[in-house]
């Protein structure tokens, strides 16, 4: 099967007055398409850094990126943009919904920008799947922490990306709540085959993906596949 | 640690208190003005008067009663004064002067300012004059030069520069010539029917003794229908005349710090919720609540106090420039020191503003729980029933209204005021929560999604959306309706300069010489638009009750304490002053009749005689159709009884009269003639005019085109004050759209990254942000020109009496330039928010 993202030799460092602090240091590997993939590590060991290097979020300071087959270092911001919109969902450990917007418009805004058109069935019907009809037209602040993470799955879901990042996604819910969102996220990821990539503390959320890159200041210190029985 | 707490936001805190430093240099400015005006006419009070006590008369006084002023104070000098025309006989330039004929040593304090000093005195010695130097400047005339007044010449003594009491704006309307009074009966303009102003001054060298003096006298004066004047009432009545400016100056200076003081408490809102992480993690450590509280209220003291101290500042070199503008209105020589009265007034109200104003949201504060830290929750607002805030509330209306007393010295007024302003803000409140609602509902869905989001985006928590629509709609509303008020003022003016209306009037003419004046008006080519008699008399009787009587019945009215007294003060009034009458047989087209019929003729000597009175003028001397006046026309009594009352429009420029009497009753009392016509251009003018002063000394020309230059000139200096002190409430309410630009900033930046991340271009992200705040400008504006346009429509009907066209070129410029102005302001200040890189979301937690 062929590949969705390669990761070549890809360093970060940041410059400070008269010290060179070296986050990532020239890291590799690739990850096939419709996969699913958990980086974890310990804090501050690179793991979010590396997920904004892979999604186009920020220039690597060596190394390349190359994400369904375009070269991102060489792209301006706005063309990285137009990647992200195309082929890229994101989640977020703070779900990161527009506070002006009702939850079924928060999960239209990635079509909205493509300029899409009659996208509300398909916002409806992505509501329904998380299982928030009913809260159609509520605001974010009318929503419980695993409510609005719901939301943003489904937006994360709603341009149907090829590829999908999520950085602790479960980082601010408690147990139970976890467990639920974690189902959902994987069950919409069978439904729509889309390669994800998951960051996350959480050994248990870990176990279920295919693959567990574990990262450690910077360099990959474990790569395990798991093997289908 | 209140100190140490603000170090990360003391530039931010300061543009917050930019609106208290402007609110209160606007303050301290208006205050130093007032302050340092006070102190000027009471040091030179004297000087206004020159005299301790003046006596004026509208007519020549009866031989004993002057028999009896003749004795009174230890100096004693005298004065007419009436208008005529200066005639230049070298180069036959003619204009219309104030003539003061002038005997005695007048003024005996301050001094009658020429050049050369020493003319002054030489008006005592021989005939000769002093004229105003503007006049002298305008036809080129050099001391020394020959002038005629009526018959006679007189030769210039030397320029007047500065005339007791006189304003550089009363010198440009009505110039002063000096002539000594012993040749005005040579001149031969005391004639009968001559409007002569008589003034007599008298010095004391006990002053004290004048006050019990004119308690002895005040029956014979008022017998004899003589004001007096004391260098005590010129204190007061000069002060009174302009309190009315410097309380509007006040009002306006409050105004601009009211829209400051709703920044500030905006601004402290967002503070305060921006600040509850760091506040709750100190309760963490064990700050108690209202320690925590206390902690915020120390910064904000202290941040007011610097904003106080600030604008106190400006507000000190902002006062001298009122002055530059305002000096043609001031009677006295204005000295400008810095006040420090007006100084810690301004810097009080600073700290009492700020505080106040800030104290709803820093009561919040103490709700904070610690247990916040541990867990940043979206927990709605505390419920806010919270008493404490509803105190506050109270308090600070209690200190508008207390402010405002302060001002106006009457609490119906005050409390009106301070209404007035609460339910203002409660009007646009109103109406921009209607504006948003009705666009909410309208808006298509078919809009594309950067208008929608920008439009939602008004909405997002904590937002200050409507706070800023009333700010800004606010000062938008203020200077729009002074431009259009200005707008109603000078179309009235203007209405003159049309080629319809006379612009030149001749006056005084007598009957002799009536179809005399009116061939050489035909001779030059000039129309005669009006030509009517003019005859002078005085209220003896209404309804058979005189002056005195009228005034008792009236006291014994129970009525409220004021009113009574300005009634009062008022039918006097009415009895004392010449009224100019005339007779016509035919309306004309500025009159129309509202009630009861117009008379034109009496048919024979014995009808009853039925005149009209001018509409306000029944009103205001409360009298109706029916009613029974008798006029004393120069000695002989004329009984009639008011037949019909006209409306006049007094837009057009034309001789209107209070009251008209049918033809065929004055037509032998002593009268003179009024001529109005039209004159194409000022060489036409000129020539004419001094035709006219060479054939008919007495008859004096008004070239209205001069009058009105100079009132345009006046309209345009208030208009310029008004404009300065309605510029501080733009700037305050600019002010305010930068900071709540700038405290929305952390928001803004989290939608902005976010969008940034799934996917949104740069150009989307700034037509989403520019349509934000076109909504917003939009609103303000809408709302500010719906409050002016409304404001100005009801001065415009029920103050000036006029219509009101709305002016839509302006209001489509105005309504756009608000709206850019919004836009410019928030993409200004949003210009490092967009630059944003959308690594960002990952990193800010929380
Ligand atoms: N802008 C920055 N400047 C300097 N150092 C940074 C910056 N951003 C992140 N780092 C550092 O990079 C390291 C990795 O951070 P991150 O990728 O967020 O770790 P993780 O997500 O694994 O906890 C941390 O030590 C952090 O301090
Ligand atoms: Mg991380």
């Amino acid at each position: 099967m062929e590949n969705i993202l390669n990761i070549k030799e890809v360093s970060k460092y940041y410059q400070s007055a008269d010290t060179s602090l070296t986050i990532l240091d020239k890291i590799s590997f690739s990850i096939r398409k419709g996969s699913t993939v958990a980086i974890t590590g310990p804090s501050g060991s690179g793991k979010t850094t590396l997920l904004g290097l892979c999604a186009g979020l920020d220039h690597a300071s060596a190394g390349s990126v190359e994400l369904n087959n375009v070269l991102l270092d060489q792209l301006t911001e706005d063309q990285r943009a137009e990647v992200r919109n195309r082929y890229v969902g994101f989640i977020f450990q703070n779900f990161q919904l527009l506070p002006t917007l009702t939850a079924l418009e928060n999960i239209m805004v990635p079509l909205e920008l493509r300029g899409e058109k009659n996208i509300r069935p398909r916002a409806l019907e992505l509501l329904d799947k998380v299982g928030l009809s009913a809260r159609a037209d509520h605001y974010p602040v009318q929503l419980s922490g695993g409510e609005q993470q719901r939301i943003s799955l489904a937006r994360a879901f709603s341009n149907t990306p090829a590829i999908l990042f999520a950085d602790e996604p479960t980082g601010n819910l408690d147990g139970e709540t976890s467990e639920k969102v974690i189902k959902l996220l994987f069950d919409l990821n069978k439904e729509a085959g889309t390669t994800l990539i998951i960051v996350t503390h959480d050994m248990d959320l870990a176990s279920r993906a295919d693959r567990i890159i574990r990262l450690k200041s910077g360099l990959i210190v474990g790569d395990e596949q798991k093997m289908y029985v | 640690m209140a100190w140490r707490d603000s170090r990360k936001n003391r530039s931010r805190l300061f543009l917050f208190t930019s609106s208290i430093i402007l609110g209160i240099a606007a303050l301290v400015a208006v205050y130093s003005f007032r302050d340092n005006l006070q102190r000027d006419i009471n040091n030179q009070a004297k000087s206004l008067t020159g005299a301790d006590l003046t006596i004026d008369s509208r007519k020549a006084i009866s031989k004993p009663v002057m028999a009896m002023l003749d004795t009174l104070g230890d100096q004693r000098a005298r004065q007419l004064d009436f208008a005529s025309m200066l005639y230049f006989v070298k180069n036959e330039g003619s204009r219309l002067v104030q003539i003061k004929a002038l005997e005695g040593n007048y003024p005996f304090y301050g001094e009658i300012e020429t050049t050369p000093v020493s003319a002054s005195k030489a008006i005592k010695n021989g005939r000769n004059a002093l004229v105003d130097r503007t006049v002298m400047l305008q036809f080129k005339a050099k001391p020394g030069d020959s002038i005629r007044v009526g018959k006679i010449s007189f030769a210039i003594a030397g320029y007047l520069d500065n005339a007791p009491g006189q304003t550089g704006f009363s010198a440009t309307i009505s110039p002063i010539v000096y002539i000594p009074l012993r040749y005005l009966s040579e001149t031969g303009l005391v004639a009968f029917g001559s409007r002569i102003h008589y003034s007599y001054f008298y010095q004391f060298n006990q002053p004290e003794k004048i006050a019990p003096l004119l308690k002895k006298l005040r029956p014979t004066l008022d017998r004899e229908g003589l004001d007096q004047e004391t260098v005590e009432s010129k204190k007061r009545d000069t002060g009174r005349s302009f309190q009315d400016l410097s309380r509007f100056l006040a009002l306006a200076g409050f105004v601009a710090l009211l829209l400051g003081c709703i920044g500030v408490g905006s601004a402290i809102h967002v503070y305060v919720n921006e600040k509850i992480a760091a506040i709750s993690t100190l309760r963490c450590l064990g700050v108690k609540a209202w320690e925590a509280f206390f902690i915020f209220l120390i910064q904000i003291s202290f941040i007011g106090l610097a904003g106080a101290v600030a604008g106190a500042a400006l507000g000190t070199g902002i006062q001298f420039l009122l002055p530059l503008v305002l000096k043609d209105f001031l009677p006295v020589e204005f000295n400008m020191q810095v006040s420090w009265l007006a100084i810690f007034q301004g810097i009080l109200t600073g700290v009492i503003i700020s505080v106040l104003f800030a104290l709803p949201s820093l009561l919040s504060v103490r709700k904070v729980s610690p247990l916040n830290a541990i867990r940043l929750s979206f927990e709605p607002e505390q419920a806010k029933k919270e008493p404490l805030k509803w105190l506050v509330y109270l308090l600070i209306l209690l200190f508008v209204t207390g402010f405002s007393y302060l001002q106006m010295n009457s609490w119906t007024q005050a409390l009106i005021f301070s209404l007035s302003i609460v339910a203002a803000i409660a009007i646009f409140y109103g109406l921009s929560l209607l504006l948003l609602g009705l666009v909410r509902k309208t808006l298509p869905a078919g809009l594309s999604y950067a208008w929608r989001q920008g439009f939602s985006n008004l909405y997002r928590p904590n937002n200050q959306t409507l706070m800023l629509i009333v700010s800004i709609g606010l000062s938008t509303a203020l200077i729009a309706t002074l431009y259009f008020v200005q707008g109603i003022l000078i179309s009235k003016v203007t209405l003159s300069t049309e080629k319809t209306q006379p612009n030149m009037a001749l006056f005084d003419i007598q009957s002799s010489q009536n179809e005399a004046v009116a061939a050489l008006t035909r001779q030059y080519h000039l129309p005669l638009m009006t030509q009517v008699p003019v005859i002078t008399m005085r209220l003896e009787e209404i309804n058979g009750k005189n002056a005195a009587e009228l005034a008792k019945t009236d006291s014994l009215k129970a009525k409220p304490k004021g009113e009574e007294n300005e009634r009062r003060e008022s039918s006097s009034r009415a009895f004392k002053s010449e009224l100019r009458a005339t007779y016509q047989d035919k309306l004309t087209s500025a009159e129309t009749i509202t009630s009861g019929k117009w008379t034109g003729r009496l048919r024979s000597p014995s009808d009853i005689i039925y005149v009209s009175l001018d509409e306000r003028y029944a009103d205001r001397i409360n009298v109706k159709v029916g009613d029974k006046i008798q006029f004393n026309v120069q000695g002989m009594m004329i009984p009639t009884v008011v037949g019909s009352l006209r409306k006049i429009d007094w837009v057009k420029m034309q001789t209107n009269f209070r009251i008209v009497f049918p033809r065929g009753v004055l037509e032998e009392a002593p009268q003179f003639h009024v001529i109005m016509t039209r004159v194409p251009d000022n060489k036409v003018s000129a020539d004419f005019q001094s035709q006219v002063v060479r054939n008919f000394p007495n008859v004096s020309v008004i070239d209205l085109g001069l009058i009105m230059q100079v009132l345009d000139e006046l309209l345009g200096k208030i208009s310029f004050v008004i404009r300065f002190m309605a510029s501080f409430s733009m700037i305050t309410g600019w002010i305010v759209l930068i900071s709540a630009v700038r405290s929305s900033k952390n928001q803004r930046l989290r939608e902005i990254v976010l969008l940034r991340t799934i996917g949104a271009k740069g150009r989307q992200i700034l037509s989403i942000t520019a349509i934000e705040y076109f909504f917003l400008g939009l609103f303000s504006a809408a709302a500010g020109m719906i409050i002016a346009i409304a404001g100005s429509w009801a001065l415009a009907v029920y103050s000036f009496g006029s219509d009101f066209q709305l002016p839509v070129v302006p209001v489509l410029i105005l309504f756009c330039s608000v709206t850019l102005i919004v836009v410019f302001t928030g993409m200004l200040s949003s210009i490092n928010v967009l630059r944003r890189s959308p690594l960002e979301v990952l990193r800010k937690d929380s």
